[in-house]
């Protein structure tokens, strides 16, 4: 039997149907370091049948309540992960920061009040500008899991470059390269590093705001600061802190000299994003698809800068 | 996007008005993509010629539609021997056909990039010397709005500034006398879709030997992205100065010369 497209979209009605009966979040935290937690989010991309769960979100117990570092794509992951995260330290969450301006990490904000978020300004200023559109493009890809999740700014700009709840210190640094925005902390007692999406890990880097350059020079910052194990954006867990690093920084050098030749070798965008990838990177997950859409990222301001200008005067 | 609304219901108006020519039609395949505009663009392209989806015919994207303004897509119908036309289209796009290409005197092969204005079938269609065409494709999710928000450049405002401007290279290959040409022109390629904002496009292009002999031409559409960048294959010699025109719906022309070299450095992507 043929399957018809009607039958076809009968078939998507059931399914989204019966996914919206059951759409709550599997969130399993991990312990990673003595009082912290560690979501893993799932390593594939935003996707329905995942509710844009991907990111990887760090939950910190301190003295004087909870600490959330990302919250998750929408208002319903943000209200389980309160709810999860309150009842694993006994405390209320008292500050959520924003690592950078992406929905899939600051979506979930929508459950907090705005008066706890924190974000540094250039991520705020960022959100203001294009929270709308990751907000219509998540929804557009996940429907109901987005149900009344609106855009909420964070309402507190990170100036301070250290903040201390009751005793325990984390380390706020601002740095760029992912995003024109991008949040690190370390957290002192324990040494352990969160890196935002400056840090991926078996996970290829996502590009749609990358400064190459910049992001390096924030890579070369974390490599030298003193800590004792990493929990990147996206992917495992790192326990020896400089693997994820030095990960993320080969992927995008490979990346950067692999566009590069494809523009001057002649290459069609469809046929840079087919290139080989290295071996190296066999296990990463998402690699082809980054690949592809790092090609839609780059690839014209590549040619803009490799093929020569060829127009004659017209007359 | 009420204009654009007003087209697309337009367009799918047409098989209806159609219906007592479309009695005398010859049959199209069953399309596998099941498209509610298959029919209608299949008369519109195809008319009486036989028509057939071959799995010969490459059509090749990204997995990924990561910019709705700017979906690359190759169309290889290298191996089924002669072309005449090479189409690619898409069927829900308001204005469907993006490049409709006769490769002369080149290998069939061509690679741009286009908008895409909903979830929708992209196909490339290759005709034969007997009149036979061969189809395919495959449906495309992508967010809206590929034909109905404004260029970068009318956002910027820096368009007029780069107008005109032509970037190009060929290379030779491996293949005796044959040649890759890769030409981009800074063009907003407005679609007319967006309020106050006129059509204006380019709108045809060829490319020529130094003696004058026709290797390729093609007519292009607003569909085809801003900023339009194009592949080709035409049989050029190295040593060869390819000759390449293209007006657009202003009257302006757009004239480069590519010698067919290595004028960059001959660097092959990454091995693994």
């Amino acid at each position: 039997m043929t399957l018809t497209r009607r039958a076809m979209l009968a078939g998507l009605a059931l399914s989204a149907t019966a996914g919206m009966a059951n759409t709550t979040y599997p969130i399993h935290p991990v312990a990673v370091a003595d009082g912290m937690w560690m979501i893993h989010g799932d390593e594939a991309p935003i996707h329905f049948s995942n509710g844009g769960a991907i990111a990887n979100i760090a939950i910190i117990d301190t003295p004087v309540g909870t600490v959330l570092v990302d919250s998750g794509p929408s208002l319903r992951y943000g209200r389980a992960l309160k709810a999860l995260a309150e009842g694993l330290t006994g405390k209320p969450v008292i500050r959520v920061y924003v690592t950078h301006l992406h929905p899939d990490h600051g979506m979930g904000i929508a459950a907090f009040d705005p008066a706890i978020i924190a974000a540094l300004p250039q991520t705020i200023t960022d959100l203001a500008r294009d929270g709308r559109g990751f907000s219509d493009a998540l929804y557009r890809l996940l429907g109901d899991w987005m149900r009344g999740t609106d855009l909420v700014l964070p309402g507190r700009k990170i100036t301070e470059a250290s903040e201390d709840f009751g005793g325990r210190r984390l380390r706020l640094m601002a740095l760029a390269g992912h995003s024109a925005g991008d949040l690190a902390l370390l957290d002192e007692q324990t040494g352990l590093l969160i890196g935002g999406d400056l840090l991926f890990h078996d996970r290829a880097p996502a590009t749609p705001t990358a400064d190459l350059p910049r992001w390096r020079t924030s890579l070369d910052s974390l490599a030298k600061l003193p800590h004792q194990a990493a929990l990147p954006g996206h992917g495992p867990f790192d326990p020896s802190g400089q693997d994820a690093i030095a990960q993320t920084r080969d992927w995008i050098d490979w990346l950067e000299e692999a566009l590069t030749a494809a523009v001057r070798s002649g290459l069609d965008m469809v046929e840079a994003g087919s290139v080989p990838i290295p071996v190296r990177f066999a296990g990463m997950a998402a690699a082809r698809y980054e690949l592809q859409r790092s090609v839609s990222h780059f690839y014209p301001g590549l040619e803009a800068k490799w093929l020569p200008r060829v127009d004659l005067p017209e007359g | 996007m009420v204009r654009c609304k007003f087209l697309q219901l337009l367009v799918a108006m047409l098989p209806l008005a159609m219906a007592p020519y479309a009695l005398a039609q010859p049959p199209y395949p069953d399309d596998p993509l099941q498209s509610p505009m298959w029919t209608a663009h299949a008369r519109l392209i195809f008319g009486d010629d036989p028509v057939r989806f071959d799995p010969r015919i490459q059509l090749l994207y990204p997995q990924v539609a990561e910019n709705q303004r700017s979906f690359p897509v190759a169309l290889d119908a290298r191996g089924v021997g002669p072309v005449t036309r090479m189409v690619i289209f898409a069927d829900l796009n308001p204005i469907p056909i993006a490049i409709d290409y006769s490769p002369d005197l080149a290998e069939p092969y061509i690679a741009t990039r286009i908008k895409l204005d909903q979830r929708t079938p992209v196909r490339g269609a290759v005709q034969l010397a007997s009149g036979q065409w061969l189809v395919a494709g495959g449906w495309v999710d992508a967010a809206g709005g590929g034909c109905s928000a404004p260029p970068v450049g009318r956002i910027t405002g820096d368009w007029a500034a780069h107008l005109g401007e032509v970037r190009g290279e060929a290379w030779p290959t491996g293949t005796q006398g044959s040649s890759r040409l890769r030409i981009t022109f800074r063009h907003p390629m407005d679609t007319g879709l967006v309020a106050n904002i006129p059509t204006y496009a380019i709108e045809e292009m060829s490319v020529r030997s130094e003696s004058g002999t026709m290797l390729g031409q093609m007519a292009l559409f607003a569909s085809v992205s801003e900023d339009p960048a194009i592949t080709l294959m035409p049989r050029a010699a190295p040593g060869v100065t390819l000759s390449i025109v293209a007006h657009d719906t202003n009257g302006r022309t757009y004239a480069a010369k590519v010698p067919v070299a290595r004028q960059s450095a001959s660097v092959l992507p990454a091995q693994p």
